[in-house]
């Protein structure tokens, strides 16, 4: 490892234009004679639209004009798709019904946009969208996953009877039967896992910019997909074709997968700017985050764990019902599928499963990948049914999970995950070393001396990240592949920059990235520039979300670093009058092996360009360029241990310390692997105590803005206590898992399995806020 | 309309603003210092955060009109050229900024924290002080890491001057 390779601490390249306000996002972007837009919204979370009168608006000084959700469709701009394909137990497909970007009839959720003003200032847009007039006639409302499949609820979509999208199963049900048939215990739990709004700090955005002559469109958006935003929106919505559209995601402030998505707004300003001849920007605020930002989670769950006379699990069922919202998001139907029912074995070897997944809508905003996607509901249930399961069978929590690991690779789960490898032993171990797990008996005693409960819960997570093997999802019903590619361009000075399809929207891969060129080349990462998000710089690229910009994005530099090495290794052998296999790369250097001759890489880098002496045969430049499709999904894995007190007189939860133990297999960067662990264990443990995106029986959102919703401040999460165990991961050369999601997947059970420790009763709910804990302790 | 008139990162200005003008719009909108930024619309994410006359203010929650003969400090006013602030330095060496979107208003708020506190700054208080500045990426881990490590800084550079 060089100072600046593989592993180490280095502090990031991309800081310096954050810290002195020079970052460049969205709304810091201006263009000459540019509009405002701003949406007209529904205020009922189920209506018809009977009329829109604009007149009023259009009078309005600055108004450009008011665009309406009919226009839109006689324009023939495409409805939203959803982008996986997942069929039900009778081999139907999933029920979809359409969404325009603009309601023309009927509107589903509250904040569905139904018109836009266009205007030359902010303000006057906004003005002007209050003197637009909606008539609505109002509709029943379904607002939860309860609510939806009651029979003879209102339905929203005539496509799909029941409210129902889609009835999935995946397992052996007949053996699972079998399993519980002969168990000596069956452990029982009703789980909700709470509805989150991501909450990304930089609110979307959008600026399109039509060129008449050239036929061409450029939109700067908020996204984490520069490339599929681009894909979809010409493919799909017919907005232009590829070749007249560019899409450039600048710096982004921070996505969760709530920036994955193509969202109406980004649409409308597309249409808008070429109604209008003149570009049209679109900055969302936050109560818009709120009410259009696809949400997280919110899955109503019963499950049942079978367990033999020696506390070996036998099997396990699972039905999940998973609230979609008012219409189909791009990547929704894979979410509570085959993000989340394919890791229900947890790290358990478990011999039989069966899972049921009824997907419904309701009028509330769509439900979408966030942080871990998934994952962290399966980890949720099955860690909360191991605790259960202790409680209940009398055992040692801790014991009860070494009783039932997986210890054996690769290992073929009953839900089609194939684990490659992994050692949880080995995390579990070290996380129970670093609370000091033996020592919490007296701990506990000692504060019930002084009037608290104090309790500890474990969280032994697994994830699939690496996302994805193309191939095998495509098996699965995803619409597009998931490699990445990359290029990396040795300049003639020999400057390199490294363009990548994964985008950066504050995990560091302007340094890490950097990182494995130094690695290899022995160079200063200030010799590298990394080039991205931008889809006329950068041919083509899937993105970054779940965890996959190390293991697969990383892995295509990896493999086109290798070609433009194999090509500068024969012009600095043609150079050295050496054989190529003598050549070896250090410090920047093409040396003769064993020999004190060499060649700097700016000489070869020159040479490569002048193209006077090459050999013969070889094309001039030094440019190469490599996709790269993973094998299988990466398995990152890992304890998480929480040891918390609680109030009895409030119940308020206060953290006493909080460990993690992850194996993310190799790390470039253990700085910014730790900064990525903070930030999603806040996020599980917001989950757990804090954030709760809630509608009212009517579908009116009653959390939607920061007063109302409770993130996680400063004060209401601890310091952490991390540290690593590694398998390296053998699907990819540099052994890479991920740790994007994992704290989020991971903690949120430790919370919980802690508190209800604590307290001595094993249902809570989360958010698990002070109030919900004291009227559990308190129930009868 | 209202002319207002301000001292911003040292330098005299005078916008031409509608009455309701909210400061961080003028910031942004028309002088270009787009450094402060805007997370929430209900004062509660700090994104925003300058400094009026010393003291750290929500720019979201002051009309322009108030901040009028007043000397702001935004986010590019408080390096000296090219030798950053030691809380800028501090979230650099701490990674206490992962998307960069919350970071000039903390920067700017945990000046203030430090310049209030004096050196007498735990991690508790930090905590407490942060309340009002959101941050989705960094779990505050870093940033409180940050706020410490600068607090010594700025009290040995306030000792060398």
């Amino acid at each position: 490892m060089g100072v600046e390779g593989i592993g180490a601490r280095v502090v990031r390249k991309e800081d310096k234009r954050f810290i002195t306000g020079k970052g460049r996002y969205v709304d810091d972007i201006k263009l000459q004679g540019m509009t405002f837009a701003h949406f007209v919204r529904s205020p009922h979370a189920h209506a018809k639209v009977k009329k829109i009168d604009s007149s009023a608006a259009l009078k309005m000084p600055g108004v450009v004009a008011v665009l309406t959700g009919q226009q839109i469709v006689d324009d023939k701009v495409g409805n939203l798709i959803c982008g996986w394909a997942i069929t039900s137990k009778d081999g139907s497909p999933m029920k979809m019904g359409a969404w325009p970007a603009m309601a023309p009839e009927t509107v589903r959720f509250v904040g569905q946009a139904v018109a836009v003003v266009i205007a030359d200032s902010k303000n006057l847009a906004r003005d002007a969208a209050e003197a637009v007039v909606v008539d609505y006639e109002e509709l029943p409302v379904v607002a939860d996953v309860h609510a939806a499949i009651k029979s003879g609820a209102p339905q929203l979509h005539p496509e799909a009877p029941g409210n129902q999208v889609y009835d999935w199963v995946i397992g052996d049900e007949g053996a699972t039967d079998a399993a519980f048939a002969k168990a000596a215990n069956v452990v029982k739990l009703d789980v909700t896992n709470n509805r989150l709004a991501p909450n990304a700090m930089e609110p979307r955005a959008a600026i399109a910019d039509y060129d008449a002559a050239e036929e061409h469109f450029t939109l700067y958006t908020t996204s984490q997909n520069p490339h599929v935003a681009r894909l979809v929106l010409s493919a799909f919505y017919n907005i232009a074709p590829e070749h007249k559209l560019r899409v450039i995601a600048p710096d982004v402030g921070g996505g969760f997968g709530s920036k994955i998505y193509i969202y109406p707004e980004e649409m409308v300003a597309l249409w808008a700017s070429k109604k209008v001849g003149r570009p049209v920007k679109w900055t969302g605020d936050r109560t818009e985050a709120f009410l259009t930002d696809a949400h997280g989670r919110d899955h109503v769950t019963h499950a049942e764990m079978a367990f033999d006379a020696n506390n070996k699990i036998t099997g396990l069922k699972v039905k999940t019902y998973a609230n979609f919202g008012a219409y189909m998001s791009l990547f929704s139907s894979a979410v509570p599928t085959y993000l989340y029912a394919t890791l229900l074995s947890g790290q358990y070897n478990i011999p039989a499963i069966h899972a049921e997944v009824i997907g419904v809508y309701t009028n509330t905003v769509p439900v979408d990948a966030y942080r871990g996607a998934g994952r962290p509901e399966a980890s949720y249930l099955i860690e909360r049914l191991m605790e259960t399961a202790a409680r209940q069978l009398k055992v040692d929590p801790a014991a009860l999970r070494k009783t039932n690991f997986i210890t054996q690779f690769p290992h073929q789960t009953p839900v089609i995950m194939a684990y490659d490898i992994g050692d949880f032993n080995a995390s579990l171990d070290a996380a129970m070393k670093a609370i000091d797990y033996a020592g919490f008996a007296s701990r506990k005693a000692q504060a019930k001396a002084q009037g608290k409960l104090r309790g500890i819960g474990l969280s032994c997570y697994i994830e699939a990240c690496g996302i994805a093997p193309s191939k095998a999802v495509g098996s699965l019903g995803a619409g597009v592949g998931l490699w990445e590619s990359a290029e990396v361009r040795v300049n003639p000075v020999g400057t390199i920059e490294i363009l990548t399809g994964s985008h950066s929207h504050g995990q560091g891969h302007e340094t890490t990235f950097c990182q494995l060129v130094a690695e290899r080349l022995g160079i200063p990462i200030s010799q590298v520039s990394i080039v991205h998000g931008d889809t006329d710089k950068v041919q083509f690229g899937m993105g970054t979300y779940g965890s996959r910009s190390a293991a697969v994005g990383l892995t295509a530099i990896l493999k086109a670093m290798e070609k433009m090495e194999a090509k500068a290794k024969k012009i600095a052998a043609h150079a050295l009058e050496a054989s190529e296999a003598d050549i070896v790369i250090e410090n920047g250097e093409f040396k003769v092996t064993g020999t004190d001759k060499a060649i700097a890489l700016p000489m070869v880098a020159l040479a490569a360009y002048t193209a006077h002496n090459l050999p013969d045969g070889m094309e001039p430049g030094l440019k190469e360029s490599a996709f790269y499709d993973p094998t299988n999904f990466t398995f990152p894995a890992g304890t998480y241990i929480c040891e918390l007190e609680v109030d009895p007189g409030t119940g308020k939860t206060s953290f006493v310390n909080f460990v993690a133990a992850d194996d993310f297999g190799r790390l470039i960067n253990p700085m910014i692997v730790e900064g990525q662990v903070h930030g999603g264990l806040v996020q599980g443990i917001g989950q757990a105590l804090l954030e709760h995106a809630i509608y009212d029986a009517n579908g009116q959102p009653v959390t939607a803005s920061f007063m109302d919703y409770a993130m996680p401040r400063a004060d209401d999460v601890p310091s952490f206590n991390l540290s690593h165990t590694t398998t390296l991961c053998p699907g990819n050369p540099l052994g890479i898992k991920g740790c994007g999601e994992a704290g989020a997947i991971g903690a949120s059970a430790a919370v919980i399995n802690a508190i209800t420790d604590a307290i001595g009763k094993n249902n809570l709910e989360m958010p698990a806020t002070p109030d919900r804990v004291w009227r559990t302790i308190h129930a009868a | 309309m209202s002319t207002v008139k301000m001292t911003v990162n040292g330098k005299a200005v005078a916008v031409d603003v509608e009455d309701r003008t909210l400061l961080v719009h003028v910031l942004r909108e028309h002088l270009n210092l787009t450094g402060t930024h805007v997370g929430c619309d209900t004062s509660q994410c700090g994104a925003c955060v300058v400094h009026v006359d010393g003291r750290a203010v929500k720019s979201c929650t002051m009309l322009a009109g108030q901040a009028d003969g007043a000397s702001v400090t935004t986010i590019e006013g408080i390096a000296k050229g090219d030798e950053l602030h030691p809380m800028q330095a501090a979230f650099r060496d701490n990674h206490g900024l992962q998307c960069g979107y919350c970071t000039p208003g903390m920067i700017m708020s945990a000046i203030d924290i430090v310049h209030r506190h004096g050196g007498q700054l735990d991690e508790a208080t930090v905590r407490t002080e942060l309340e009002g500045n959101i941050c989705r990426c960094t779990g505050y881990h870093n940033i409180v890491k940050a706020v410490l490590d600068a607090a010594g800084r700025m009290k040995v550079s306030q000792a060398a001057e």
